[in-house]
């Protein structure tokens, strides 16, 4: 018994990044303040740590992902971490094996931290409940994808200074997107205004009741705006007529010049990736050095997941 | 069989409305020889043994209408012992069985193979239902005149819908003939499509696909429609939202006879409760808001729910230990339908007599069966309770053999202290 309660307390201990929603400001604050250190390394020509020399990462990707996954590497291997991606379409998890077998299993090999995306909102949450790692959520199912919020705050901050006092608008399938939920509940506690704007059809129920005001019209819904961030419309999720077509998607709520015109001259256009060109986003305006911060989202999505790494990672507090 | 004497007691008979303290006797065929203040100490031979139960309360044993059992093809989750068993502890003395097993219960034969085994294995009474349709698959209708025959007291596809409004229709309009009662499971298929807890705020938060309320309320509507039409014996087995009390409140001032039932769970519990994807939550119909549990509550105080269920479908831990999304449905709870529901008597949402009235007669007025009642000459099937007695819900001590229960460590009032099955003590706490 005194043996169980002594593996309790020590669970206890583990950090994890589950969602924006566990956070709070001082931590965030360390995570953002931790990452800006990272991004002039990252410029560096000697790019590598040895913060997590002797630590071993696992990548456990349940969904496709590019560049979530290679970011993630790429941070672990920079901080000097031994990092697994674990395949799981050659995996047992293909063969029937439960999400908390395959944790027992990893965990018998002592990683120090499990990278996992999964498919079904929560599964992060039960992992960490079950493993003796720190677990960190790299997207589960419409719910949180804390590291694209903080790399996003990341970027504001790195162009605009700050996001306290920013006007920032959320476009598209915010019914099926993680990145907006974790967005919404980052930009708000860092001070930042926010409006979703969507079709009727692509809002979840009550999300209002999270801090934002809906616009159904993009134009209103951009005015004043320092800050765009298109969400991509999410075609796989999409399990019944949502919209009638991606004409008329674009029409309404795909970003164009007309429509950006309503946001501040010096409004940033950010999007998490991967882009449907001509869908939500005019193909231009993707590309426009001087509005688009796109491919800098990228790049400070290492420096933030190398923060996230070493901040939560066990035995590194 | 001796007579037995039960006085001193708390007797609360809904059916025929009686709480007063008496007694209780019961002759040597296990019946029911009297019952009421006239059976007390002083007009009783002073030779015979008499149990003084010391003022707790006696009511009828508890009919409850919608029980998973496991038998047969899930014997791992439940079987008609273990069953028995949690009922019993809980003052549950007859249970409405659901066919969704494994083969689903649909023909005559399978009612054999049932009744032999609740009768072998179990202590309490058994009441079969059959499908609706072949295999539940919602095409083709069972044998409702054959199984009726055989012992069925009612027709439902359990956990699922008849989705294609022909073939309720049709239904509905054979069932008429045969008298038989049909119960329907009010969820509208696309609608609630993926749907895994009440479409609301708490889904949005936990990126959790909802099944909105529109779902069940559509079938309501729909099959309240065909009523009108095609007359039956027609209980909607459970309902969960404060629009689909409106409607049901609607129909019944226009003069429509059908009944309806609720789960205790959605009148004890609200989306909220969910909290870090409690999968044991994970319940259908869903859990809805805090203001569409206090009206489905409301309606078993005002009689526009008629009946109480546990819901009881004891799911094994394997199936329980996964993403929210992959988790099986429902929740063991048989064993704790009558303390739960007494909550909301201490509590001084319901009427103690319109509780009981939901666990009793209620149900078995609307199944045609002779329980539920302390009328002479009735089976005595009886449950005895402490109605204060404080106590905690510990997953431990649960005797079905799942131990899914939604509310554990909570804190309740009221226990069960002996239970009597046709006049035999088939149970006594410790």
């Amino acid at each position: 018994m005194a043996i169980i309660k002594k593996l309790k307390a020590i669970k206890k201990e583990q950090n994890h990044l589950l969602g924006i929603q566990d956070l709070s400001f001082s931590q965030i604050s360390e995570i953002l303040k931790q990452a800006k250190t990272f991004i002039t390394l990252n410029k560096s020509n000697s790019k590598k740590l040895d913060i997590l020399r002797g630590k071993t990462q696992i990548n456990l990707f349940f969904e496709p992902s590019t560049r979530t996954q290679s970011s993630f590497e790429l941070a672990g291997k920079r901080l000097g971490a031994d990092v697994m991606s674990m395949n799981i379409v050659n995996s047992a998890i293909k063969k029937g094996e439960t999400l908390i077998d395959t944790a027992m299993t990893l965990n018998a090999m002592h990683p120090d931290i499990i990278v996992i995306r999964h498919q079904d909102s929560g599964a992060p949450n039960l992992l960490s409940q079950k493993v003796n790692c720190s677990v960190i959520n790299a997207g589960d199912g419409r719910r949180e994808h804390p590291t694209q919020a903080l790399l996003d705050a990341l970027t504001i901050i790195n162009r605009k200074g700050k996001v306290e006092g920013l006007k920032i608008a959320i476009c598209g399938d915010i019914l099926h997107s993680r990145v907006a939920r974790s967005n919404i509940y980052l930009m708000n506690m860092l001070g930042a205004e926010v409006n979703v704007v969507a079709p009727k059809t692509l809002l979840p129920h009550s999300i209002e009741r999270l801090g934002v005001k809906v616009f159904t019209d993009m134009k209103k819904g951009l005015d004043n705006c320092d800050i765009v961030m298109m969400l991509r419309l999410q075609n796989e999720r999409m399990q019944g007529s949502f919209l009638p077509s991606a004409r008329e998607y674009y029409e309404f709520y795909g970003l164009t010049p007309d429509k950006l015109k309503m946001a501040k001259k010096d409004a940033l256009i950010m999007h998490p990736g991967p882009m449907n060109r001509g869908v939500e986003i005019d193909t231009n305006l993707a590309d426009d050095i001087n509005r688009s911060v796109i491919r800098e989202q990228v790049e400070l999505g290492v420096a933030i997941r190398m923060a996230c790494l070493k901040i939560f990672c066990k035995g590194n507090q | 069989m001796k007579e037995i004497y039960l006085i001193n007691a708390r007797i609360i008979d809904p059916k025929n409305n009686i709480d007063e303290i008496g007694g209780l006797i019961i002759d040597s065929n296990g019946a029911i020889k009297a019952s009421g203040k006239k059976v007390a100490n002083g007009n009783l031979p002073s030779s015979v043994n008499k149990i003084d139960l010391k003022k707790q309360v006696l009511i009828p044993g508890i009919v409850d209408m919608r029980v998973f059992v496991g038998e047969p093809g899930y014997e791992y989750k439940e079987n008609f012992r273990t069953l028995s068993n949690a009922a019993l502890s809980g003052g549950v003395t007859s249970v409405v069985s659901m066919p969704n097993t494994n083969p689903v219960i649909d023909n005559v034969s399978m009612v054999d193979f049932l009744k032999r085994r609740g009768r072998d294995k179990s202590k309490i009474n058994i009441f079969p239902a059959a499908s609706l349709t072949k295999n539940t698959e919602g095409k083709q209708m069972t044998e409702f005149g054959l199984l009726k025959r055989k012992g069925i007291v009612a027709f439902t596809d359990g956990i699922k819908t008849v989705q294609n409004p022909e073939v309720m229709s049709r239904i509905m309009n054979f069932a008429s003939q045969s008298e038989s009662l049909i119960m329907q499971h009010a969820e509208d298929n696309v609608l609630s499509n993926g749907g895994l807890i009440n479409d609301g705020e708490i889904s949005t938060r936990l990126g959790l696909k909802g099944i909105p309320f529109l779902a069940e309320k559509i079938i309501v509507e729909r099959d309240l429609s065909f009523l009108e039409e095609y007359f039956c014996r027609y209980h909607i087995s459970q309902i969960s939202s404060k629009k689909t009390v409106s409607v049901i409140k609607k129909a019944k001032k226009e003069g429509k006879i059908f009944s309806t039932g609720v789960s205790i769970n959605n009148l004890s519990l609200n989306e909220n409760d969910i909290g870090d994807f409690k999968t044991f939550l994970k319940l259908s119909p869903p859990l809805r808001t805090e203001s569409d549990r206090r009206a489905l509550v409301e309606s078993v105080n005002d009689g526009t729910i008629d009946v109480i269920v546990s819901d009881h479908k004891p799911e094994d831990e394997e199936s329980k230990r996964l993403t929210f999304a992959q988790a099986a449905t429902g929740a063991s709870g048989v064993e704790t339908l009558l303390p739960l529901a007494l909550e909301l008597f201490h509590n001084k949402s319901i009427k103690l007599n319109k509780l009981i009235a939901a666990l009793t007669c209620n149900p078995a007025k609307i199944l045609d069966i002779n329980k539920g009642t302390l009328n002479k000459g009735a089976d005595a099937d009886l449950c005895i309770f402490d109605i204060n007695k404080p106590w905690i819900v510990n997953k431990e001590n649960i005797k079905s053999k799942s131990k899914n229960t939604p509310i554990e460590d909570r804190k309740l009032q009221g226990q069960v202290l002996k239970t009597f099955v046709k006049g035999e003590l088939v149970y006594e706490r410790n």
